[in-house]
């Protein structure tokens, strides 16, 4: 079994901390995605668990084995880096039997493997061709064949679709999720695209300043974030948050009122809501158009409440005029109730 | 831009500039190459022409009586094969040396921030801040008292640290193009440290490298002065014809530069193909 644990993991270097103490468990054969904004930790977690950086504090385990100590090769681990790190003076089928080779394994074997793992990637017309000679997405699939060959339990990946051009990376997603159900591997993966976290990750472990702040299934990460950062961080426009003190069982507004949640009396409270879980007609809710965005499959509207600006989802159908005036809804059960002092998520009581 | 909407006369302008510009590069490159291909030229002449042809004025400008008296007459001339070997042994070993102590150390300052790195860059620069005919004579003295003088060994110690700034230079160079990335992709498939340098660095920087063999090689092989004070039967090449030179023939000088010339033509060209990788489309 491969699953991976990081435990109190701290990093430090020179005076800064980039991980204070991480706790996280990635199961075995899951896909695990490291989310956070540029800084945030998540490649340095990712350079402990293959060796790249030691560790200064706690313990990194593969399967039931302590790894902390042990150099990148004893870790029996297979990365593909965020520049490929395929090398320009071998030919794609000697990058891709480089890993088996180091493990001696017999020739007819190598042939055999790097023979599947160019297949798998569609790399085979390929195989005698220098990099150099290679357009970029095709490096990066080398990069993953000459990863997944090896047999490594467990595979990590730091952003590898990040230097593809956007409709490249779009397949090369596709592919990758695919390549997962294919051979089932434990991954681990970097990456501050949520869309890529959401697409691919069967649980995303959301980073912020060093520290693990949420880890959920992508779904409960985007529907109910576990705080301000990871509801504003994760969907695009990103959650409303909007600004309310809970009264008597309600949560008052600017200007209007809603059912609160309980036990909160008097407190500063934010109302978050996603921008597609707030219906237009009927409200508490009144406000202004300030801009309507028209994108195609729907209508993107901000509109002011009060002192709050939000950002609506509206179908595409429906004309807005600038100033115009809008009663809206946030629906009942989609409201994320956050404690505005701390930035935390009210535990909902359903 | 479109070609219709610039102007006319502007495009006709732009296209001269293109012009003037190919004529200077290809004009300096011209004399650049004349600058060193005539002497080569006129000292290949008068090292196989007859003897009498050296003193004969005007030159001829094509070598009209050709001969290998003169050379036969300068390999024939004592001391000359042996210091060709001489001369050989120290280059290689110079080769050897400098690369065994520049290239890690290069490799450490292109990779590594450890304390007193910058002070250390430094160091190996200033090094070329004393003159060798300053150092000279303390350094006899000294190599008498090690019991390196007269010795090849002697002579190479000397020409290594002459050419390692450089060496260290340009390696440190060389291993900072190689992505440490590479390196730390090899060691996730199953190298060690050091099998990733060997597997990896060292091939990717294998131009540079030639590079800096290449220059430790025409630097050891025409280096006169070291070699001349602190060698006296174990002379090299440069040091047994600046010896010589005040009793041999004109004809004998001619043949001797030739003779100093040909091996470093030779190294080059066989590492040119190295240099084209480095500096040329090549990667």
């Amino acid at each position: 079994m491969s699953s991976v644990s990081f435990e109190a993991v701290r990093k430090v270097f020179g005076k800064t901390v980039a991980l204070p103490g991480v706790d996280l468990l990635v199961r075995d054969g899951e896909f695990m995605v490291l989310l956070g904004p540029s800084g945030c930790g998540k490649t340095t977690l990712l350079r402990c668990l293959a060796g790249l950086e030691r560790i200064d504090g706690g313990s990194v385990r593969i399967g039931d084995r302590e790894v902390s100590d042990l150099p990148p090769r004893d870790r029996n681990i297979a990365m593909v880096f965020q520049s490929y790190a395929v090398f320009p003076h071998m030919k794609v089928y000697d990058n891709i039997a480089f890993g088996l080779r180091m493990r001696k394994k017999p020739k007819p074997e190598i042939e055999r493997r790097v023979k599947e793992g160019a297949a798998l990637l569609q790399l085979e017309p390929y195989l005698d061709r220098y990099p150099a000679q290679l357009s970029g997405g095709q490096r990066q699939r080398v990069a993953v064949a000459r990863a997944i060959v090896t047999d490594s339990p467990v595979l990590l990946m730091d952003e590898p679709l990040s230097n593809l051009d956007a409709l490249l990376r779009l397949h090369a997603r596709a592919e990758l999720k695919r390549l997962h159900t294919d051979v089932k591997r434990t991954t681990v993966y970097v990456t501050h695209d949520q869309i890529e976290a959401l697409s691919m990750g069967d649980r995303i472990a959301v980073m912020k300043d060093g520290e693990i702040v949420q880890v959920d299934s992508p779904s409960i990460i985007y529907d109910r974030p576990a705080s301000v950062f990871v509801g504003s961080f994760i969907g695009s426009p990103p959650m409303n948050f909007l600004k309310c003190a809970a009264r008597d069982g309600h949560a008052v507004g600017d200007g209007w009122e809603v059912p609160g949640p309980p036990g909160m009396d008097g407190k500063p409270l934010l109302l978050g809501i996603r921008p597609e879980n707030i219906r237009i007609g009927q409200g508490p809710l009144r406000g202004r158009v300030i801009v309507a965005e028209p994108l195609g499959s729907h209508t993107l509207l901000t509109v002011q409440v009060g002192k709050d600006s939000l950002k609506v989802v509206a179908p595409a159908d429906d004309v807005f005029k600038p100033d115009q005036s809008l009663q809206i809804a946030p629906e009942p059960h989609k409201i994320r109730w956050m404690d505005e002092a701390s930035g935390t998520a009210i535990a909902a009581p359903n | 831009m479109s070609a219709a909407a610039t102007p006319a006369p502007q495009r006709k302008s732009q296209r001269r500039g293109v012009l003037v510009d190919r004529i200077l590069l290809y004009g300096v490159a011209v004399l650049l190459a004349l600058w060193t291909l005539v002497p080569i030229y006129l000292i290949a002449i008068a090292a196989f022409s007859e003897k009498v042809a050296v003193f004969e004025y005007p030159k001829a400008l094509l070598p009209t009586r050709f001969s290998t008296e003169t050379m036969e007459f300068f390999v024939g001339s004592s001391g000359v094969i042996t210091s060709v070997k001489n001369s050989v042994i120290v280059a290689l070993g110079t080769i050897v040396v400098a690369l065994a102590l520049g290239a890690p150390a290069g490799y450490a300052l292109s990779r590594f921030r450890f304390p007193g790195r910058d002070a250390f860059q430094l160091a190996v620069l200033s090094s070329k801040m004393f003159p060798i005919a300053i150092l000279a004579i303390p350094l006899a003295v000294t190599f008498i008292d090690l019991g390196l003088y007269d010795k090849l060994i002697g002579v190479i110690i000397i020409h290594s640290a002459m050419v390692l700034p450089f060496v260290i230079i340009v390696t440190a160079g060389v291993f900072a193009t190689v992505s440490r990335e590479l390196e730390e992709a090899a060691q996730t498939l199953g190298t060690s440290r050091l099998g990733a340098f060997m597997r990896v660095a060292l091939p990717l920087a294998l131009p540079g490298l030639a590079a800096a063999a290449i220059f430790a090689f025409v630097t050891s092989w025409n280096e006169v002065f070291a070699a001349t004070i602190l060698t006296l039967r174990e002379r090299t090449l440069p040091a047994l014809v600046v010896a010589s030179l005040n009793q041999s023939p004109l004809y004998f000088k001619f043949a001797g530069g030739f003779f100093l010339i040909i091996p470093s033509l030779f190294f080059i060209w066989f590492m040119r193909k190295y240099l084209f990788n480095l500096w040329g489309p090549g990667r």
